[in-house]
């Protein structure tokens, strides 16, 4: 590992804040960590919006990984044009673009003032939330593609992918809000006008007494038909498929209080339950917003659409013409750029490809293909330039069914475990619902015989009270703290559902490459002769000659400054290079390269010949997450723990060594590999948690009881999951799962506590008087200080757990 | 008695202007973004770099 130079100061990035490399780039004082992030404080600085940098602490984004010139090109298509932008004339264009990067108010006041930058763009308005930016610009003045390399060039770039095109994302459910709205705003006014029967109005202003109640009766009726249309639905629903779901109770009970209250204003006999009613409808509205609020940014439903490029470059009579990924055909030349992604099953027919694969196998090291050879798709190509011609159309290629085999592994096997694995609330409340009827009907038995009179005041108070909202409470705001508190800490669930899942674990899997590794550093240590410094810069000179992802780790490995003079370079393809640096013949490479003998050794590794002396050999292995060794060895004792790797045996040793001796670990191993593992787990009744990153483990993620997907940024694209995890807080996983398993904790306190309410009532609906006074006290206070105690210990564990 | 009938009208009218201006407020989506309305306050546009612009 290069030691850290602790003597120097760290000289952070005006423009990012990364650390600066050992040689200045420099600008009016200010230091840079690259050439990308000089280039935009030079942008705006000419465009005098250097404001950028005082509002926040180096506020930019990294620009060290440099984009290729045409990428928008495809943008001067008439055809995908039309699928982006939302209104057109022959004034203004306006076109919305996502881009991930926003994140404090720096970008909103840059991207605000983008009017500075181009003078086509008429204005810009940011929503923060859904990290896009609404631009609106003069027809013929500028292109949606000068636009987009404007925002590219000061580090905003807008990301387009299929999906977009497809279909726009779906707008925040607004109906919800305003039968919240209106569920308030009734419950508050009949509390108001309940007042002064609770308090005992004079029986001689019957006249006033009466206006009260019709007040109420009036203010009750949006609620009944409006504000509770969520609970009427789900139980219709749940009751279409036989099932009685815990918003059925719920729905009974609104409408029994409803005709209960109606009856009593009517008749005169009283002033009835409104109060009740509307804050039954107010507060568990509100606590389902509070849930869907939680995970309303994060899409969890991706397909491949959203993980290829939009558009590709087709070689058609030597000129690149940039097309629409359905619009390839077999046939077609495709030219496939550095870093870009191979949307088509292909022969290689140009080019030497270094594929990445790791995103489909797992396997880190890129893989070498040679002309003629075919290409997947799916991979990523580093380095030069390729040229395939395709074979087979994006929608048939091998991604693509890859992803489709999952989809139907998934329709097979989770929907019946689904069935199977109701949570335990739904469980707990249908017998509520069991209980609840049974009481009802032995008092109407019982009343029927000793005093008919009675019979429908007592069972329709008994609905009144034993409505189970504070069960329900108890479970909805639990979850939604606890899954905001998660969100805030970049751990993303899809749903309630989810915490309990991550409670009841018992095996957790992890995948290596990507997961518990980083797929952009590496470790590289040196084991033989030592190399002096000169013959360092020997090694690294003739390295940086060479495209080869390993040449070029090497060349960053030991970079320096002096320039050494590189003559005679040769590369022979996946086995070595050779060359002359500073009059010294050096050959770098495999092992049979270098020394002729072919050895079996386990992980890759470079070996060094100067001037026909074997020195020894750079040793590539892979750099662990921060922070993993601690997480694992924290999580040993209460899990049982396995890897499985779609990589080589190298890090066996390693692993075997902070996983324990019981843990198993499996290498070689295919996507379908892994899903079958998971499934032979689960058939042992273990319930699994699968950790991973890639396409290679979407099967297994789906498979698995609880799926969790790491991401480096959580707007990438991440295969379908049931969670998705920041990379950087993966260390923290073992702190969500006591988060989560403390939440049941939490459920079952509050469940206690509103039975406790629940029996107190029942005690009086029995018997027939319920008095509205004792219900809108009751329902209320049991409601909100299952608030309270939910909302208060959540949050405090949290703080506790440093969340 | 009548005075309360009438306080009654304008408390539940007063109530009811809230209501709309919160639901107008939904439907117009100042709810959607909570955070660049505030920020974009502290902006300061300053003259000297608005005229430079041409």
């Amino acid at each position: 590992m290069p030691s850290p130079d602790l003597t120097a100061k760290k000289t952070q990035c005006y423009h990012c804040g990364e650390t600066c490399p050992n040689e200045r780039i420099q600008r009016q004082e200010k230091n840079f960590c690259c050439e990308g992030c000089k280039m935009v404080y030079q942008i705006l600085n000419q465009s005098d919006l250097c404001e950028y940098y005082n509002l926040n602490e180096n506020p930019g984004i990294s620009q060290q990984i440099k984009l290729r010139k045409d990428k928008f090109a495809f943008l001067d298509d008439e055809k995908i044009q039309v699928q982006l932008l939302s209104f057109r004339d022959d004034k203004q264009v306006h076109v919305t673009f996502y881009l991930p990067q926003i994140h404090c108010s720096s970008c909103l006041y840059l991207l605000e003032n983008l009017y500075r930058l181009n003078d086509g763009v008429i204005s810009s308005k940011v929503n923060f939330t859904r990290k896009e930016v609404d631009i609106v610009l003069l027809t013929g003045q500028t292109s949606l593609r000068k636009v987009a390399e404007t925002l590219t060039s000061i580090g905003y770039e807008p990301y387009i992918s299929l999906n977009d095109l497809k279909e726009k994302r779906p707008a925040i459910n607004k109906s919800m809000v305003y039968q919240l709205g209106i569920a308030g705003f009734c419950f508050g006014n009949i509390m108001l006008m309940s007042f002064p029967e609770y308090l005992g109005i004079d029986a001689s202003e019957t006249g006033l007494r009466s206006i009260f109640r019709w007040i109420n009766f009036g203010l009750a009726i949006p609620v009944l038909l409006y504000s509770a249309l969520p609970f009427y639905t789900s139980s219709w629903k749940s009751l279409k498929h036989k099932v009685l779901n815990i918003d059925a109770p719920i729905a009974l009970a609104i409408i029994i209080t409803f005709i209960r209250s109606a009856y009593e204003v009517i008749s005169g006999i009283g002033g009835g339950y409104f109060d009740s009613m509307t804050g039954i409808v107010f507060f568990m509205l509100a606590g389902r917003i509070l849930q869907d609020k939680t995970y309303r940014q994060l899409s969890f439903e991706r397909d491949y659409t959203s993980y290829f490029p939009i558009a590709i470059s087709v070689l058609k009579e030597e000129k690149e013409i940039p097309t629409a990924l359905p619009d390839i055909k077999p046939g077609d030349t495709l030219l496939i750029h550095n870093e870009e992604l191979i949307p088509a099953d292909g022969i290689l027919t140009k080019g030497k490809a270094f594929i990445d694969y790791s995103f489909v196998t797992g396997e880190s090291l890129p893989v070498l293909k040679e002309v003629g050879e075919l290409v997947y798709a799916g991979g990523k190509q580093t380095g030069g330039n390729i040229e395939i011609l395709v074979v087979k159309e994006v929608a048939q290629s091998y991604l693509t069914k890859l992803w489709n085999k999952d989809a139907q592994i998934d329709i097979g096997v989770k929907k019946e475990e689904q069935s199977k694995s109701v949570s335990f609330v739904h469980l707990l409340s249908r017998y509520f619902t069991y209980i609840v009827l049974s009481i009802a009907i032995a008092t109407a038995v019982y009343w029927q015989i000793n005093d008919p009179a009675r019979l429908w005041p007592a069972v329709t108070s008994i609905f009144i009270i034993a409505c189970p909202c504070a069960l329900l409470l108890s479970n909805t705001f639990t979850n939604g703290n606890i899954l905001r508190i998660l969100g805030r800490n970049h751990f993303y669930l899809r749903s309630a559902q989810t915490i309990d899942d991550v409670a009841k674990a018992t095996h957790i899997v992890f995948d290596k490459t990507g997961t518990l590794t980083t797929t952009q550093q590496q470790n590289i240590s040196y084991k033989g002769t030592e190399l002096t410094a000169y013959q360092q810069q020997q090694v690294a000179a003739l390295a940086a000659c060479s495209s080869h992802p390993l040449s070029k780790a090497l060349a960053k490995h030991l970079s320096t400054e002096k320039r050494t003079d590189v003559a005679g370079f040769k590369e022979t393809t996946g086995q070595g290079i050779e060359g002359f640096a500073n009059d010294d013949l050096l050959k770098l490479g495999s092992c049979k390269f270098v020394t002729g003998i072919a050895e079996r050794q386990t992980g890759t590794a470079i070996f060094i010949n100067i001037e026909n002396k074997l020195y020894g050999y750079f040793l590539f292995s892979n750099h662990y997450r921060e922070a993993i060794p601690d997480l694992l060895k924290k999580l040993k004792g209460n899990y049982r723990l396995s890897v499985l790797s779609g990589d080589n045996e190298a890090e066996k040793e390693n692993l075997q060594r902070l996983l324990g001796k019981k843990a198993t670990l499996l290498f070689h191993q295919k996507p379908e590999d892994k899903l079958q593992y998971i499934q032979h787990l689960q058939q042992h009744g273990e319930k699994v948690m699968m950790i991973g990153d890639g396409l290679n483990d979407a099967g297994a993620l789906k498979q698995s009881d609880i799926g969790i997907a790491v991401a480096e940024q959580t707007n990438n694209f991440t295969p379908s999951s049931d969670a998705i995890i920041e990379a950087k807080q993966l260390s923290r996983l073992n702190k969500f799962i006591q988060l989560c398993r403390a939440n049941r904790n939490i459920i079952i306190a509050s469940f206690v506590l509103s039975i406790v309410y629940n029996i107190i009532g029942l005690f009086f609906a029995v018997q027939g008087n319920l008095s509205p006074l004792v219900a809108a006290i009751l329902m209320p206070s049991s409601s909100l200080s299952i608030l309270l105690i939910t909302f208060g210990s959540s949050s405090l564990l949290a703080k506790r757990m440093k969340l | 008695m009548s005075v309360i009938i009438i306080l009654l009208i304008a408390s539940i009218s007063v109530a009811a202007i809230f209501l709309i201006a919160f639901l107008w407020g939904v439907k117009s989506g100042q709810f959607e973004d909570e955070y660049s309305p505030p920020s974009r306050i502290l902006f300061d546009d300053k003259p000297s770099s608005s005229t430079k612009t041409k």
